[in-house]
């Protein structure tokens, strides 16, 4: 695309396909999923640009690397593997995500938030949107949910189909996260994924001063997951935090994975990144273009 | 209207689940520790493949069901009142309705017959709760066969779904040919003086009062409103219009419960004077579950005296002191 079509304030209609891809590759697809999350959100006048901003590229490397295997002309086919976004706030990186991959019009991206929209501000199962598994934006819930799936998949219908789930890492201090992970291990779910997107940000600050969650990791594997710390905006090394989960899934080591995926939040866009005062607003128009140019600047 | 036995009503939850599970390939268990006295655990028996111990993690239980309920599974999952419909109130109004997930939820030691186990384990503001929710249903069966029935029934319909069942044995007045649809209340015993509205163990109370009452020549209509949500207005209304005066009785708290229910369905379709039997903004204690109906006003003979009342009320337009009087001798 030219630098002036992703600089622009209007949705275009390219979409990408899902397999494996190079790193390189997966960074376009994340830069693109940015551009049309701050595209939504300067429309919306309301919403969260941080999550959403410092997760497209996990959601590039899950959507587009060939992890999650969907037909996004039919997201109802039974084989599909599934995604459960637990942070549901964070809706806008999932309804580009599914955009970008064709499930749905792009230009429907316009009406977030809006009424009767399907793209609730916060994840609506009743509005049918393609790739929406379950509603979520009670943390915590989404998690469990995910585990409760991928129980189905491996336990009663014994298939091999995938279940991710994404939480944030305030979304952390919900004790019912903990029953939950304690449940995955428990049945032994190696087809089961965890994202921790681990911006080490809430809407009241850092998660130290707000209540401390630290160590992740030594949380996670002493839950009984196998764990990964990866750097969550370089697609190559999300991709071996993946490529990880897909080797225990075929190694059946009985196992779930956790991938924590450092990020910064509103990353790709400089007065944003890294600052947890945008966790829960939109740009203003201004800042909407100064964003979108800082952004057609990457690939 | 025979007395045919007793039976704790979470016996017909247990074989319910076991008839469902029978009929059913996709029913799966939930177990949430206790499963033994929430009788889950004849279904563990029978079909080991389909039941998963959670543990005790009442949230986490509710939303494991909804992800089995979202990949074509019907997941039955069972505790104590107090914790599978209060603790995770907000994942069944979430996860579980706003999904319109295929859950089935059964809540057990309803109510002040739990007995010794106290005022923590006395689930009593539930009902009030699970009403207000979209897309749920609600059952309080009166016996043992109505809650096996209802176990089916919520089995096989689709959607959100709770059972209320309690611990202790209750008479058992209804036989597998009795009727039972939900939504539909079932019309116990006719007459046309005052309309007693009840579920769970007092229908059974209500049923003695309006014995009680006939002694007297005064007939008392009784309807077992066994499914809260969705409720039966035209039943309901139908009894309001020709008797004219109600009396509510429920082993739940008067607010927000059964009587909220038929005050609100009444209010608009047909204003008569309600007296409600109930547990008045209190919490229960121990003790042995006779005693404590006695102590908290859940008796047949609370219910007699209301009917008194709100006829009196009805004819008088008074508050009823008289007939309050008159029962006071009556019932000492």
């Amino acid at each position: 695309m030219t630098a002036e079509v992703n600089a622009s304030l209007d949705f275009n209609t390219t979409t990408f396909p899902n397999k494996r891809q190079s790193a390189d590759d997966l960074k376009a697809v994340g830069n693109e999923i940015r551009r049309d999350i701050i595209r939504m959100l300067v429309r919306a006048g309301s919403g969260h640009s941080g999550g959403p901003l410092g997760s497209a590229d996990i959601f590039a490397t899950l959507y587009f690397g060939g992890y999650m295997r969907y037909n996004p002309a039919d997201m109802n086919d039974p084989s599909r593997d599934r995604f459960v976004l637990s942070a549901g706030h964070m809706a806008p990186v999932l309804y580009a995500a599914l955009a970008n991959a064709g499930c749905y019009p792009k230009d429907e991206q316009a009406t977030l938030r809006q009424y009767n929209t399907r793209l609730q501000g916060h994840p609506g199962r009743d509005m049918h949107l393609p790739g929406i598994e379950t509603s979520s934006g009670s943390l915590g819930q989404g998690f469990s949910i995910a585990v409760g799936m991928a129980m189905s998949d491996r336990l009663v219908d014994k298939s091999d189909k995938r279940v991710f789930s994404l939480t944030g890492d305030g979304e952390l201090q919900e004790g019912s996260i903990w029953e939950a992970a304690m449940s995955a291990a428990h049945f032994h779910l190696d087809n089961f994924c965890w994202i921790i997107d681990n911006n080490d940000c809430q809407i009241d600050g850092r998660l130290p001063d707000v209540m401390n969650v630290y160590p992740i990791d030594a949380k996670c594997e002493s839950f009984g997951f196998d764990t990964i710390t990866v750097n969550g905006h370089d697609p190559a090394d999300l991709m071996r935090g993946f490529d990880r989960f897909i080797e225990n899934q075929k190694n059946k080591t009985g196992k779930p994975t956790a991938i924590i995926a450092k990020t910064y939040m509103g990353h790709g866009v400089s007065f944003m990144n890294d600052k947890f005062e945008w966790h829960g607003k939109p740009p203003t128009k201004d800042q909407a273009i100064a964003a979108l140019e800082e952004l057609a600047q990457m690939p | 209207m025979e007395l045919l036995g007793s039976k704790p009503t979470r016996f017909g939850f247990g074989d319910g689940l076991v008839e469902l599970g029978e009929r059913h390939s996709n029913v799966v268990v939930l177990g949430g520790d206790i499963t033994g006295s929430v009788m889950t655990s004849l279904f563990k028996e029978k079909f080991p493949d389909r039941f998963f111990s959670i543990g005790i993690a009442e949230q986490n239980a509710t939303t494991i069901a909804v992800g089995l309920a979202l990949s074509g599974k019907i997941p039955f999952f069972a505790s104590y009142g107090a914790f599978c419909a209060l603790r995770n109130a907000d994942q069944l109004r979430i996860s579980v309705c706003y999904n319109e997930a295929n859950v089935k939820i059964g809540g057990g030691h309803a109510g002040i017959s739990v007995g010794p186990d106290g005022a923590t384990h006395q689930v009593l503001e539930e009902v009030a709760f699970l009403r207000t929710l979209p897309h749920m249903t609600m059952v309080v069966p009166a016996d043992y066969e109505e809650a096996k029935k209802a176990t089916i029934a919520m089995g096989e319909m689709v959607g959100p779904a709770y059972i209320r069942f309690g611990r202790s044995p209750v008479p058992m007045f209804t036989t597998p040919d009795t009727p039972f649809e939900l939504g539909k209340a079932n019309v116990v015993m006719d007459g046309s003086d005052v309309a007693i509205i009840a579920n769970g163990a007092m229908v059974w109370e209500s049923i003695l009062a309006a014995k009680e009452l006939a002694k007297k020549g005064i007939t008392a209509r009784v309807v077992n409103v066994h499914t809260v949500k969705p409720f039966d207005f035209a039943t309901v209304t139908a009894a309001a219009r020709e008797c004219g005066c109600i009396v509510t009785a429920e082993e739940h708290q008067v607010h927000g419960g059964l009587g909220g229910a038929v005050a609100e369905c009444t209010a608009k379709n047909a204003p008569v004077p309600i007296e409600f039997v109930g547990v008045k903004d209190s919490f229960g204690g121990s003790g042995d579950p006779e005693e404590l109906m006695v102590k908290f006003g859940l008796t047949w003979k609370e219910i007699y005296a209301s009917a008194l009342v709100a006829m009196e009320r009805r004819d008088k337009g008074s508050s009823g002191v008289r007939a309050l009087k008159e029962v006071a001798s009556y019932t000492a």
